[in-house]
């Protein structure tokens, strides 16, 4: 046996060459694919390392001195540094106010829609629903600009005509980021309703039926069986959104900032780009985009085993 | 099945409900459409709420008017299309091999591509690159990097996984070899999936600002219209177009913001209420577990 294995049976080298003719147009098919994440998404890993170095432009990654303090002084900067503290602070606190209130929710709609009789209605209402979704942040920022102005925007004119003060929706930093947590449900709700109702779809009618006959009312119903058939749906989806507390959107707060609220509006996506790309810092804001990399993939590995401890199946 | 009265009461209320959201949505958008028709006194006095005072359409003619704003606009949707068109390609010929079980590798490419859904290198090593590959200001960025989600990718392969696998079969034992099986057996059967994707890719790329912002934003004859209406919004830099007159107006310049609004908004919303029935389908496979 021990030489077969040494030099291969004419049976298994004829067995490879039937494979490879059979299958050489897939790996010819995968060829591009695996370049494009191999160069786009591997190579710039390799730039990872300028964050543990002085950056110099007339150098490769590769033969850039190492930075001071074993490396990582440009985490220490970082975390010394006022802005990026107020940029750490206002993810967490942004991304903490969207999963409270942006993520329950679509649960509440879908179960709404799925109590909704009326089928045309229904259909239009969902239709009208995702429609904010198809909206970039720029030009949600457009709209909500013009509805939300002091003076001239709907929403103070109707509220002057009722005798109330205006608000300063976009303008005051505790309005802001109410403003902004309001907006990001408002786009983003009758989307995520869809996976919702297709949860809702797959719940077994016996099951309803079986309710009915117990007596149970539309709120039991919803509470008995509408909520538990949605249960795996809302841990997957939970675990998802608490790996990414400290991510951070670029468009949305960037679109939404002005210069009345950039302490409670600058997010570390947005600190990278003004003092990365526009201030040059390169070591510094590579460090800080790792740290938010590497804390994004600890929070998602963590959520999943705590679901996993309380008995849910978990994202793998 | 006799429903009793409190049932059609309930009813009534949820409806009421989902009527207030209909008009969340709808309401912005409707006085949005009001400004960029109202004259400018209406608009100064405050008086336009929804429907449009002093009916006219000179903003969207100024609009119409600048070359650098159509320009924008036939650019995005170049991009749009071409970008669209590659982004369909990659995730067909990167979806189709996997579905295939048997084929040696696939466990590792399979693993090298996931991973990047869950670390990627951050913006910042991303510009770096772009930056020595001498692609920054160039054309080709605003459709090169992103040209191909792991997310999509994953939609289809489900999509193809869902394929009688005896339908390849028998086309391999008469002898069709896989991309003959991928273009006539898979890509036919594969419509719902096709028109989500390429739906989810152009909203992207017409949407798209911030590769724009951050790798295109020395070449102004190549920003997307996102990236053009976000600095008319907020008056940054001069922009040397005809429209600059009307930002000394203050009624006028609302009226054109909102114009321009209007336009970067209304090609999308013609499109996607008739894809409703594909894209629920496409989301619903992306959240099936493997």
């Amino acid at each position: 046996m021990k030489t077969s294995s040494a030099k291969p049976s004419p049976k298994t080298v004829q067995k490879t060459i039937n494979y490879v003719k059979r299958y050489w147009t897939l790996y010819l098919l995968l060829l591009l694919p695996v370049t494009y994440f191999i160069i786009f998404k591997y190579i710039p890993m390799t730039y990872i390392q300028i964050a543990f170095k002085k950056y110099s432009i007339v150098q490769g990654p590769w033969e850039m001195p190492w930075a001071d303090n074993y490396g990582f002084e440009y985490f220490i900067k970082a975390f010394s540094n006022r802005d990026f503290l107020l940029a750490l602070r206002n993810t967490i606190m942004l991304n903490f106010l969207d999963l409270l209130v942006g993520f329950p929710a679509p649960i509440i709609l879908a179960i709404l829609l799925n109590e909704l009789p009326y089928k045309r209605f229904k259909r239009f209402t969902q239709t009208v629903a995702y429609m904010p979704h198809f909206l970039s942040w720029i030009i949600i920022s457009g709209l909500a600009k013009q509805l939300f102005t002091p003076t001239s925007g709907l929403v103070n004119i109707v509220l002057g005509r009722l005798g109330f003060e205006p608000i300063p929706f976009l303008n005051d930093p505790v309005h802001w980021v109410w403003t902004y947590v309001f907006l990001g449900v408002w786009q983003s709700v009758g989307w995520n309703t869809i996976i919702y109702l297709a949860a809702i779809t797959g719940i077994n009618p016996e099951l309803y039926e079986a309710a009915e006959i117990d007596g149970a009312g539309r709120f039991r119903k919803i509470w008995h069986v509408t909520l538990p058939g949605l249960r795996p749906t809302i841990i997957t989806l939970l675990i998802l959104s608490l790996g990414r507390i400290l991510g951070s959107e670029f468009d949305r707060p960037y679109a939404l900032s002005n210069n009345l609220v950039t302490e409670v509006s600058n997010v570390i996506s947005t600190y990278v780009y003004a003092y990365g790309i526009k201030g040059l810092q390169f070591s510094l804001t590579t460090a800080v985009g790792i740290f938010q990399s590497v804390v994004c993939v600890i929070f998602l590995f963590a959520a999943n085993a705590l679901a996993k401890k309380f008995g849910e199946r978990g994202i793998w | 099945m006799v429903k009793s009265k409190k049932t059609k009461i309930g009813d009534l209320i949820v409806a009421f409900f989902c009527f207030l959201l209909i008009l969340a949505c709808l309401l912005p958008m409707i006085n949005v459409l009001s400004r960029s028709l109202s004259s400018t006194d209406a608009l100064i006095r405050n008086e336009v709420l929804l429907l449009p005072k002093g009916l006219n359409f000179d903003s969207y003619k100024m609009v119409v008017d600048d070359p650098k704003y159509t320009w924008s606009l036939v650019w995005t949707a170049i991009i749009t299309v071409i970008g669209t068109c590659l982004s369909m390609i990659m995730t067909t010929i990167c979806a189709y091999p996997l579905t295939y079980d048997n084929l040696k590798g696939k466990r590792f490419i399979n693993a090298l591509i996931i991973f990047t859904m869950y670390f990627n290198a951050g913006t910042i090593p991303l510009y770096l690159l772009l930056k020595d590959l001498h692609l920054l200001n160039r054309p080709a960025v605003l459709v090169i990097p992103y040209c191909l989600s792991v997310f999509n990718m994953i939609i289809m392969r489900s999509f193809f996984y869902g394929i009688p696998e005896s339908l390849r079969e028998s086309a391999e034992i008469d002898g069709a070899g896989p991309i003959r099986i991928l273009i006539s057996i898979y890509l036919p059967l594969s419509t719902p999936v096709i028109a989500t994707l390429s739906l989810f890719y152009a909203v992207g790329r017409w949407n798209g600002f911030s590769d724009a912002l951050m790798f295109m934003n020395n070449k102004r004859e190549y920003w997307p219209i996102q990236l053009l209406l976000y600095n008319i919004l907020n008056n940054v830099t001069s922009i040397e177009v005809s429209t600059q007159e009307g930002f000394t107006k203050p009624g006028l310049a609302d009226s054109i913001k909102a114009a321009t609004v209007m336009f970067a908004t209304v090609p999308i919303l013609l499109v996607y209420p008739w894809l409703q029935k594909y894209f629920i389908v496409g989301v619903t496979l992306g959240s099936i577990k493997e």
